[in-house]
């Protein structure tokens, strides 16, 4: 039962190790420290580059360019602002030449609140990412779909943002991924041994990879119903996923409320289709995220429900997404009251399935 | 006088805040051989009479917006000469600017291909209709996308001299740029990264200097002796060049190249140029008066050393006057791009909308 950041590091040593990934780089990626949220440990094609965003996504770009596959990380996606145009410009490489060229590449950060940040180590991506066309955009909600998603974005030949929930780095899921120790504490603890890497001098160490890792991939543009429901349609992604989850099971004995939940998984291209059947289901629907609540994503997702299910739905359309405030602030009141929490998920879910049309 | 001594000139210029004046004189005799001489004199009428037929077309309103590199010629088809022209790292990447259509043309680009671009039509091999001219685009010769994103070529050389210095071989990474866009971060990145003693990189780094960010001085613009200082700073190997001279600049890019190639570290070129026609259609396209016409020059050397003649010159030039006024006829009859396919390509082989 690997955390969310050891599938992480599985993935990318199968990439490394199959797929053909020759860098994976960034700020403190590479050896002593293997990343700041240890995502990047023991991997043999690791390397620390200059403290220069910039660099890293142009880089990785150029790496790309010349058919290789690479993995670049942006340490915390709060840094990964100044290099936007060169996002636009890996995203409509393809387009502008006309099919010409096409960028593999994978960049992956860090997001989201969940650590006590602060200003800077919490902000989302999702809002502004979903703003540039050309990516796929991912963002699991727990290890294996890591696992998968990673693999997915390292074969695929378009280039793909991995937003890495940091509040779920640590968290194991309950699913097995293909390959990995026992699902057990024994397992959990056979793991760590073999590929987290120790406290101290590190200069001899080398991982023990699993021998078993496959190449198990969630195909991009799929979401996945968590939990079935006939009431409510909960679409959600990264730390707010397993929120809407237990929101939705609480309300289910206490409010005898039945939610379904949808992890979209791939923000985009997302999966409408998965989206449109539970709501035709459902008639009412919410979206829950945790970024910046104006031009959020969910904004979008909204307007297409307006648009397409206008006439099908019972209740309106709602939008649960973090408060539009410059940052957010370091005390445990503040971050709770800037970006959805459990009791913010219940109350949407009651106000919604309450409503009548 | 001999190649020695033509290099030693420019090292001299290197030493001075430059100036764009030419340094050979239609006395010095040519290093470069008599075949040579008139393949590269063919390449630079042939460009600058292209650059001459965008500007028509666009103020015919057959183009929306020119931008281009005349003034550039005596550097540029050198450089595209002699790189490794072909597809992967065995071959030169080219990260280039919007003034490299001599560079295109040295490589083999056919020049109806510009003016399709120039008229945005379906058949512009470059961008489909999608892009301003002179923004090639050419997966089988290793030429990145053009942007119009001034500098960010300089982050994406980086990538592609990173994969050829782990592959081997002698392949390199060529980029170019203005003077005025040294000022941005991404070329600082680009000297951090090319230059690290962990991993050195085989990039040939250049700067064509010609005194202008659009419509402002470089004096208020950058204010270090030479751009090939900020280089030395890094330990890079660097050079200044007057790139109004086709032969010193032929020499310089050699001997950088063959450095390049063999020691797989970066060189960087300072290319000190004109600027013809100012910086693009925004600032009206007409000729600048004043600065120093590299094909003049080469002209003027060429007869005073008998290796071609006037008439000969001429009639090349007039040749190709005619050739591209009867292409631009025939690229207007050409069809645009269908308004359905605007979602195509926007992932890799998709053709349609996608969601």
């Amino acid at each position: 039962m690997a955390t969310m950041v050891q599938a992480i590091r599985m993935a990318l040593h199968y990439g490394e190790k199959h797929l053909g990934v020759k860098d994976i780089f960034g700020e403190d990626v590479g050896p002593p420290l293997g990343g700041v949220f240890t995502a990047t440990q023991g991997l043999e094609t690791t390397w620390n580059s200059p403290l220069d965003e910039r660099g890293i996504i142009g880089a990785a770009m150029g790496i790309a360019y010349a058919g290789d596959r690479c993995v670049a990380e942006i340490q915390f996606c709060d840094y990964i602002y100044n290099t936007i145009d060169l996002l636009k410009l890996a995203g409509n490489a393809c387009w502008s030449s006309h099919g010409d060229w096409s960028v593999p590449l994978t960049v992956m950060t860090p997001v989201g609140s969940g650590i006590r940040g602060s200003i800077y180590h919490s902000h989302s991506f999702d809002a502004t990412m979903t703003h540039i066309p050309g990516w796929k955009i991912v963002m699991p909600s727990n290890p294996l779909d890591a696992y998968g998603l990673m693999i997915s974005c390292i074969e695929d030949p378009n280039p793909c943002m991995y937003l890495k929930p940091k509040a779920l780095l640590r968290v194991r899921g309950e699913e097995g991924i293909p390959g990995e120790p026992p699902l057990t504490k024994e397992g959990q603890k056979q793991l760590s041994q073999m590929i987290d890497a120790p406290l101290g001098d590190r200069s001899q160490w080398k991982a023990k990879w699993p021998e078993g890792l496959t190449n198990y991939a969630i195909p991009l543009g799929k979401g996945k119903i968590v939990r079935e429901g006939t009431q409510l349609t909960v679409v959600s992604y990264g730390r707010t996923l397993p929120v809407c989850k237990k929101a939705a099971d609480d309300l289910a004995q206490s409010h005898g409320i039945d939610v379904e939940v949808i992890d979209l998984r791939t923000l985009w291209p997302y999966d409408w289709e998965l989206i449109k059947e539970s709501i035709l289901k459902t008639r009412k629907v919410i979206y829950v995220n945790e970024d910046t609540e104006v031009t959020n994503f969910g904004e979008h997702l909204i307007r297409r429900t307006v648009e397409e299910l206008f006439y099908e739905l019972e209740a309106r359309p709602k939008l649960l997404a973090g408060a539009f405030t410059p940052g957010i602030g370091l005390a445990d009141p503040l971050e709770m009251a800037s970006v959805p929490q459990l009791n913010h998920v219940k109350d949407a879910m009651i106000e919604v399935s309450q409503e009548t049309a | 006088m001999g190649k020695n001594a033509t290099l030693k000139k420019s090292n001299e210029l290197s030493s001075t805040q430059g100036g764009l004046k030419s340094v050979n004189t239609s006395n010095d005799e040519f290093q470069i051989k008599k075949d040579v001489l008139e393949k590269i004199y063919d390449s630079m009428a042939k460009a600058r009479m292209l650059e001459e037929r965008l500007i028509k077309m666009y103020k015919q309103s057959d183009g929306y917006f020119w931008i281009g590199g005349p003034g550039e010629e005596a550097f540029n088809i050198p450089l595209g000469m002699l790189l490794k022209k072909g597809q992967g790292k065995d071959y030169d990447y080219l990260h280039l600017h919007y003034r490299s259509s001599a560079i295109l043309l040295a490589m083999g680009a056919q020049p109806v291909d510009s003016l399709r671009q120039m008229k945005n039509t379906a058949l512009d091999p470059y961008s489909g209709g999608r892009n301003f001219s002179n923004h090639y685009s050419v997966y089988d010769w290793n030429v990145i996308p053009v942007a119009s994103t001034i500098e960010t070529q300089y982050q994406t050389a980086i990538g592609t001299a990173i994969a050829q210095k782990r592959h081997g071989g002698d392949g390199i990474t060529i980029v170019n740029g203005g003077d005025a866009g040294t000022a941005e971060g991404d070329f600082a990145s680009c000297l951090v990264w090319a230059s690290r003693p962990a991993n050195p990189l085989p990039m040939l780094i250049i700067v064509t200097n010609n005194g202008f960010g659009i419509s402002t001085p470089s004096q208020g613009q950058h204010g270090e002796k030479t751009i090939a200082d900020r280089a030395k700073a890094f330990g890079i190997q660097s050079k200044v060049v007057n790139g109004n001279d086709v032969e010193e600049s032929y020499f310089a890019i050699k001997e950088a190249m063959d450095y390049i190639r063999k020691e797989r570290k970066p060189y960087f070129i300072e290319s000190q140029v004109s600027r013809l026609f100012g910086h693009s259609s925004a600032s009206g396209a007409n000729f600048v008066s004043g600065e120093v016409d590299c094909l003049n020059e080469f002209e003027k050397r060429l007869v005073a050393q008998k290796v071609m003649t006037e008439s000969q010159m001429k009639k090349i030039k007039a040749d190709y006057e005619k050739e591209f006024l009867a292409l631009a006829q025939q690229v207007k009859t050409e069809p645009m791009p269908d308004p359905s396919t605007i979602y195509d390509y926007t992932y890799w082989n998709q053709k349609g909308k996608y969601w």
